[in-house]
């Protein structure tokens, strides 16, 4: 118990200096966990992607669209159980700035080809009926005020023009994982809309969202569809939810790879800190190592006592950033959750701040231990006085 | 009158340094023998080599050439970790600066070399007490070294080098840091370990009146003792 108590009055001996150590490190481990949580939040869509569930799009690009009479095509393919469809909107609320995914959907087989979405069975109704309502997600309704009955305005940017929608029902996440920002409207308000406005843009769809029997057909499934298709005029490329969430991703591939490297270059940050202050404490206590080695202890004892200490300091950085990064989470969560509704502190990320301020801890005593190891007794006792 | 058995027979040592490309000479052929229960002071100018011989027969550093034999066990071949174990059980340091750990009080000070042993908890507390009542700082175990005199200090490094009941104390200018009565106190506690507990010591020393408190007093000058007699009877 005396080592102990030795070890960690060693660690706070010089209070301002272990102090200062504690906070860098603390600023470290929430920089880290926050980055960590960045990239999590960024492969939330993926992570909450069923296996059940493909997306078929435009082979050239998903900006391109597929007629809508691809859908009773898609049905009859082996396998496929439930075929909808959508359109990407695009629409503005008031200003830019208010931005949140908002899409057209065909609703009925939308519903149901996405159970996650919750609504009551009241408001499900009231929202398949008014070809004009749309169902916003709890998140967002609780951002902008929404009610039940209120007329939004959405500004369109692909579909020019002032588009109102009457909110009919507010969907709640079956799990935490779930987008609960989401905007989704009747494929029919837009379709009708366009045949008055700009009929060369009517019954052409953004994607299709194609529900097959077993997930294990999947592959055959977007073969098929994919070759039905094949020397059209709008040839598909069919794939998971996954793999097309993924793809989505890989647009920003580059942004994550460098939130990685961030990530772990303050970690590395972290180890300098720590090392510079235990060669420091090391420096000035080697007269005391020196006198411990006069009383019989050995190496292994001495590098205990060194390698406890940067562990300590590390461990103390570590669970302070742990606990900071919870609230500055929530903080994230509010002002950037349209941009990353799902952003959520996950285990793993804890997981790692823990193992990489450990190993930080014990790398950082390495050059100090050799050292307090190497010097002769005789010379650590002349420092003393 | 019976003559005691040698404790630490030194023959023939040699000891150098290199400082950079020099080879500086600090000990050349020391042969002596200390018998058990002697108290004896090593006087000598700066630099003779006094300290380098008493930490040569500490186990603290190690000879260039001859053999060192504490209590039958020539110390000189042994490993790093072989040193360590005979230091913690075969003999007690008094240092010049005290050399206690200043964030331990002077309880934990003297606690610590019992952490080597496997005495239990309470055990270990036994014994620390009654090492503080031999150096009479029984009312002073919780104040760390900060808190304490300059002699009173001292006298906890005294417990700490007594606490393993160690063969030999080996004292390195035990009052060079101290005023005169301080100083006095020390010597006092010295010499009644000596005669009450039979106690060896060695004491490297400038101050004559220290000196004159040991039986036995030899001088080093330029690493040779100019007053050696292994056989001098006690």
């Amino acid at each position: 118990m005396l080592i102990v108590r030795l070890l960690f009055k060693n660690a706070f001996r010089h209070k301002f200096r272990a102090f200062l150590t504690i906070l860098s490190i603390t600023i470290a481990i929430l920089a880290f966990v926050m980055l960590r949580t960045v990239i999590g939040a960024w492969y939330a869509g993926v992570d909450a992607s069923s296996a059940s569930r493909l997306v078929s799009r435009n082979a050239v690009s998903i900006i391109f669209p597929l007629p809508l009479s691809y859908k009773d095509r898609i049905h009859q393919v082996d396998g496929v159980h439930l075929v909808s469809y959508g359109n990407w909107f695009g629409g503005i609320y008031i200003d830019e700035k208010n931005f949140f995914a908002n899409f057209a959907v065909e609703p009925r087989s939308y519903l149901e080809l996405y159970p996650e979405y919750v609504l009551s069975s009241k408001e499900r109704e009231a929202f398949l009926k008014d070809r004009k309502a749309f169902a916003a997600g709890r998140k967002l309704a609780a951002k902008y005020g929404w009610k039940i009955g209120d007329i939004v305005t959405l500004r369109g940017t692909i579909y020019p023009g002032n588009w109102d929608f009457v909110l009919r029902a507010i969907y709640r996440g079956k799990t935490d994982s779930v987008d609960e920002t989401q905007f989704f409207f009747h494929w029919d308000y837009l379709n009708e809309t366009l045949k008055k406005t700009a009929p060369s843009r009517a019954d052409e769809v953004g994607f299709y969202m194609i529900g097959v029997t077993n997930p294990d057909l999947s592959s055959a499934v977007t073969t098929a569809i994919d070759q039905t298709f094949k020397n059209s005029r709008a040839e598909t490329v069919t794939e998971t939810e996954k793999a097309f969430q993924q793809g989505f991703i890989a647009m920003s591939g580059a942004i994550i790879t460098a939130i990685e490297v961030v990530s772990f270059v303050v970690i590395f940050i972290m180890l300098a800190v720590v090392a510079n202050t235990m060669a420091m404490t090391s420096r000035e206590r080697t007269g005391e190592y020196a006198i411990l080695k006069t009383l019989g202890f050995g190496g292994w004892a001495i590098g205990g006592l060194i390698a406890g200490e940067s562990v300590i300091i590390s461990l103390c950085g570590c669970l302070a950033g742990i606990t900071l990064a919870f609230p500055a989470a929530e903080i994230f969560k509010k002002a950037l959750g349209m941009y990353f509704p799902i952003f959520t502190v996950e285990a793993s990320s804890l997981v790692m701040a823990f193992a990489s301020s450990l190993a930080v801890g014990i790398l950082a005593a390495i050059v100090p231990i050799q050292r307090a190891i190497a010097i002769r007794i005789a010379d650590g006792l002349r420092r003393i006085g | 009158m019976e003559e005691k058995p040698v404790i630490v027979d030194v023959e023939h040592v040699k000891k150098s340094y290199r400082r950079g490309q020099h080879i500086i000479p600090v000990l050349e052929d020391i042969t002596l023998c200390i018998r058990e229960g002697q108290f004896m002071a090593l006087m000598g100018p700066s630099g003779s080599g006094k300290s380098t011989l008493l930490n040569l027969i500490a186990g603290i550093d190690r000879v260039d050439s001859g053999t060192i034999r504490v209590g039958g066990i020539d110390i000189t071949p042994l490993s790093e970790t072989e040193l360590a174990l005979w230091r913690a059980t075969h003999v007690g340091f008094i240092f010049q600066f005290y050399n206690l750990i200043p964030v331990l009080t002077a309880f934990e000070n003297i606690e610590l070399p019992l952490h080597l042993t496997r005495l239990t908890a309470k055990e270990r507390r036994l014994h620390v007490e009654t090492a503080l009542a031999v150096v009479n700082l029984s009312d002073r175990m919780d104040h760390y070294p900060a808190q304490l005199s300059g002699g009173e200090q001292q006298r906890v490094a005294i417990a700490r080098a007594l606490i393993t009941d160690p063969a030999i104390l080996v004292a390195d200018e035990p009052t060079g840091d101290l005023d005169r009565r301080s100083a006095e106190d020390v010597l006092n506690l010295m010499a009644r370990l000596n005669e009450e507990s039979g106690k060896t010591i060695i004491m490297v020393t400038h101050d004559p009146r220290a000196a004159q408190r040991a039986q036995t007093l030899r001088h080093l000058e330029k690493g040779v003792l100019t007053d050696a007699d292994c056989q001098a009877p006690f």
